[in-house]
């Protein structure tokens, strides 16, 4: 392996649907159309070098996706971008790829920005809860694992939440129904807290539950940034690197 | 008239359901057409789960073959889960294709293809999802023409009433002559409705339309007669023998799922059919003369799938992959193209003799080197003869020794339980066979790590075979015998741990039994079983026998008939069996003489090197044996 290149790629629509074993064969077989130099592993049963840093569950969407693929000869991370773009089905795009420097990419993926569609729920309703979510202290739920049921606190991982207007919704987005949107910023702790956790944690403390499944998508994820409360680009270090 | 896409409504039931990626469709290679631009649409269904359904060949091959037709159009569907249909029913979403998420109702055809009897539950699930009345006769021109194919269609009987109609054999040149009907019948403004549009594919001799015959019964219960109830209708139907295969390289484009299923691999058939007259075997009967695949066009489709696809393993395949006249060339030409590659070879339905290790050797060449596996079928010498599974005991020694003294560490073996004429003695030998094998792997590499397991599952009785006439094993009788042989294998000292012992029990093989060599009166237990919850027969979570005994004993009581009369009698040369007029160009007389033959432990030799005895297929159908060798040689590929 001469060279690490970091991804970022989305989860966009029906293919929200995958899982990250779905995907991981997706992109295996993607890097082999497009003629990637993958590194395999050395052994028994050999496997292409290609790392996945905390994929976004089922049915959840995401804008920021991260991967690593460890190639055998040099590559143009533009030219890769391209082609693995083109090789991936669509609803699995390519948004970034950039050559890796020191670091582990996990580790940089301190904590995520979700966005909640909440198809007909009521808006003052969501902000009720939202403030007694944040004024509670701990609040624990409940989530069937493979290891049974675990309950554990949803309230300390999540360091902002807010209620957006529907107005707000971004732009290119189909009008639909009237809906609320929550934002939040959580940190990836252990055991992880995902967005359908501090959903059932605002049922818990107030009550509130949306008429139908919420539409998930991870906007961002990185490096939390003390000042501003957000991630920040993980890639911000390759960048600056390359400045040099 | 264009149709919605069910989608959107779909989308909000798959956030509840267990992996909903199965359901969206997208597939890279996948199709979809503009509905108005197509006259005749087909629904290609393997009435299975997604992830056994969507590798299957046949429905691969005729999807991408249908799509090549300017003015047809196909798309896919498979049997839901229940989690799914569930919400589905609770809000009135039909059965869908997954390519564009169209209403399986608004096609013209809905063909399912049923590799095995088991899916007969799942074809009633989805009629009823789509809306299309489960009974052919209360169709009306809104629905589809429900068309059935795969090799349980060679006795569509139990299930004729829910079919409008039936193909025997291989599918590709059949679908376009059907295509061609519809259109055509489309264009005159579709005069007479459906019944008129049977009767033309009827009348062509090529498609078996269940409800243009009449079956007769004794008072006994055995059939009488089964006879065309209207003129114009032929009197037997014939099998679809696709010749020269290099004329149809199917599939070109691989469909690349999402979601994971039980192959991921590109697999191309090297050959069709087997003359090799293993007696159970109902494919290797009804796909007769041996098709060979060029091994240029081999090599040609193997490129263009990996290609196409990303897959990094390809299997050959065929009924006895070994047997191909250049399968040594094939399997080099491959491997020294793919070196370095990390492309996995595999080639499964090999034979007991020492030449399959010097291919496993080569297919390992670049990977992995886990198991080898071999079916000799029977335990003892004798069984073996009625089965007519060449196979001797030191056959199957000199090649599991060779294996393990070049490296291969692990042989699966393969038998089955409940043959004709079986006794206690020839399930037992197997533990003897297992044995052996060990002691031999033990001798051949001065290691104990040596490993050997035996699969066995129960002999089923399939029609177009010797052994349609044959009496098939009580299920107490074949659990008895697989515990018998367990309790031989656990308790040997000295090589029970070596031995591995899987095995299935024989209930599911009663009710596999019942529906292949059922009649139409058996189409009332299916459809019983299925109003009692019945789905997904061929998983054992899903199976319940004692369903399917209570539906029988409700349907037939009072009759002539029961699941023994259907299932472990034997019948006489001259009963009519309930598929007598679908002919698969065996001649029944040749049947019945190696029925004879298989009680007497006569044995009969590969038409492919010996002369020809007389099994009908080759002079009945206008078809030959097409093998090579060609002489050619795969030349490396060219690097880009």
């Amino acid at each position: 392996m001469v060279q690490r290149l970091r991804v970022r790629y989305a989860k966009r629509g029906r293919l929200r649907f995958t899982s990250h074993r779905d995907i991981s064969r997706a992109v295996e077989r993607a890097v082999r159309r497009a003629g990637i130099p993958v590194a395999f592993s050395a052994g028994f049963s050999p496997h292409p070098k290609i790392s996945y840093a905390g994929a976004a569950p089922t049915g959840v969407a995401s804008e920021a996706e991260y991967l690593e693929i460890g190639v055998s000869r040099p590559c143009d991370p533009d030219r890769i971008r391209a082609d693995l773009d083109v090789s991936l089905p669509p609803g699995l795009d390519v948004l970034e790829v950039i050559e890796a420097r020191a670091g582990s990419l996990a580790d940089r993926l301190e904590a995520s920005v979700w966005q909640l569609r909440l198809p007909g729920a009521d808006v003052a309703a969501a902000e009720q809860a939202v403030k007694e979510f944040e004024a509670a202290d701990r609040v624990e739920v409940e989530r069937l694992t493979k290891k049974g049921m675990r309950r554990f606190d949803a309230r300390q991982a999540v360091r902002s939440m807010a209620v957006m207007d529907d107005r707000e919704r971004t732009a290119g987005q189909e009008p639909g129904p009237p809906c609320v949107i929550l934002r939040m910023v959580v940190r990836h702790e252990t055991p992880a807290v995902r967005p359908d956790d501090v959903l059932m944690g605002l049922r818990l403390v107030a009550g509130f539950a949306p008429p139908s499944p919420p539409e998930v998508t991870r906007l961002a994820q990185g490096p939390l940034d003390a000042t501003t409360g957000e991630p920040a680009d993980p890639f911000d270090v390759e960048r600056a690197d390359g400045d040099l | 008239m264009s149709v919605e896409s069910l989608f959107p409504r779909l989308e909000a039931l798959l956030p509840k359901v267990q992996k909903p990626i199965q359901y969206v469709g997208g597939e890279l290679n996948s199709t979809v057409k503009d509905w108005d631009e197509a006259t005749v649409r087909w629904a290609l269904m393997y009435p299975d789960a997604y992830e056994v359904g969507l590798p299957n060949q046949g429905v691969q091959i005729l999807y991408e073959i249908l799509n090549e037709l300017p003015e047809t159009m196909a798309e896919r569907t498979y049997a839901v889960w229940p989690d799914l249909e569930a919400l589905m029913r609770s809000e009135g979403v039909p059965q869908f294709t997954v390519d564009a998420h169209r209403p399986v109702r608004a096609f013209d055809v809905l063909g399912v293809s049923f590799s095995t009897e088991l899916g007969y539950t799942n074809l009633l699930t989805a009629l009823d999802l789509a809306g299309i009345p489960l009974d052919a006769v209360d169709r009306t021109d809104d629905d589809p023409i429900v068309l059935a194919g795969g090799h349980a269609a060679f006795n569509p009987e139990p299930i004729a009433d829910f079919l409008d109609a039936a193909v025997l054999g291989d599918g590709e040149q059949i679908a376009i002559a059907i295509s061609e009907v519809i259109r055509e019948w489309k264009g005159e403004g579709a005069p007479g409705g459906r019944d008129e549009l049977l009767m033309r594919l009827a009348s062509t001799g090529g498609v078996y339309v269940p409800k243009f015959y009449d079956v007769e019964y004794h008072p006994d219960g055995r059939i009488k007669r089964v006879v065309p109830n209207r003129s114009g209708v032929p009197s037997r139907v014939f099998k679809h023998t696709v010749m020269d295969l290099d004329e149809w390289p199917y599939p070109k484009k691989p469909l690349v799922p999402l979601a994971e299923t039980v192959h991921e691999r590109f697999s191309v058939e090297i050959f069709r059919g087997c003359t090799r007259g293993c007696r159970f075997c109902q494919a290797g009967m009804i796909t007769r003369p041996v098709r060979e695949r060029s091994i240029t066009t081999i090599g040609d489709m193997v490129e263009a799938g990996l290609k196409e696809s990303g897959f990094s393993e390809v299997g050959l395949l065929s009924l006895s992959s070994a047997d191909h006249s250049e399968i040594g060339e094939v399997a080099k030409g491959l491997a020294d193209r793919y070196e370095g590659t990390q492309t996995g070879l595999s080639l499964p339905s090999t034979r007991v003799d020492a030449f399959n290790i010097d291919l496993a050797n080569e297919f390992s060449r670049n990977g992995r080197r886990s198991g080898l596996t071999f079916a000799p079928e029977g335990g003892s010498e004798r069984m073996r003869k009625v089965i007519n599974k060449m196979v001797t005991e030191e056959d199957l020694i000199r090649t599991v020794t060779t294996a393990y003294s070049q490296g291969w560490r692990q042989v699966k073996l393969y038998f089955m339980c409940g043959l004709p004429t079986e006794e206690d003695i020839d399930v037992l030998g197997i533990a003897d066979l297992a044995k052996k094998v060990i002691k031999a792997g033990r001798e051949a590499t001065g290691s104990r790590d040596v490993r050997c397991t035996v699969s066995i599952g129960g002999f089923v009785p399939k029609p177009h075979t010797p052994f349609q006439w044959a009496a098939q094993c009580d299920h107490e009788t074949v659990d008895r015998r697989l515990r018998e042989l367990r309790n031989a294998l656990r308790g040997d000292k000295e090589y029970g741990k070596a031995i591995g012992y899987r095995y299935h029990d024989g209930k599911p093989s009663i009710v596999e039994g019942l529906l292949s060599r059922g009649d139409r009166r058996v189409g009332s237990v299916i459809r019983a079983v299925w109003e009692d919850g019945g789905r997904f027969d061929g998983w054992s979570e899903h199976f319940s026998y004692e369903r399917w005994m209570t539906a029988a004993e409700r349907v037939f009581s009072g009759g002539a008939v029961d699941v023994d009369w259907y299932t472990t009698r034997e019948r006489e040369e001259h009963e009519v069996l309930p598929w007598d007029h679908l002919d698969a160009g065996l001649d029944r007389e040749w049947l019945w003489q190696d029925w004879q033959d298989a009680v007497s432990d006569v044995e009969v030799e590969d038409c492919r090197w010996t002369p020809c005895y007389d099994c009908g297929v080759c002079p009945t159908m206008g078809t030959e044996i097409q093998i090579g060798p060609t002489g050619k040689k795969l030349l490396p590929l060219t690097v880009v």
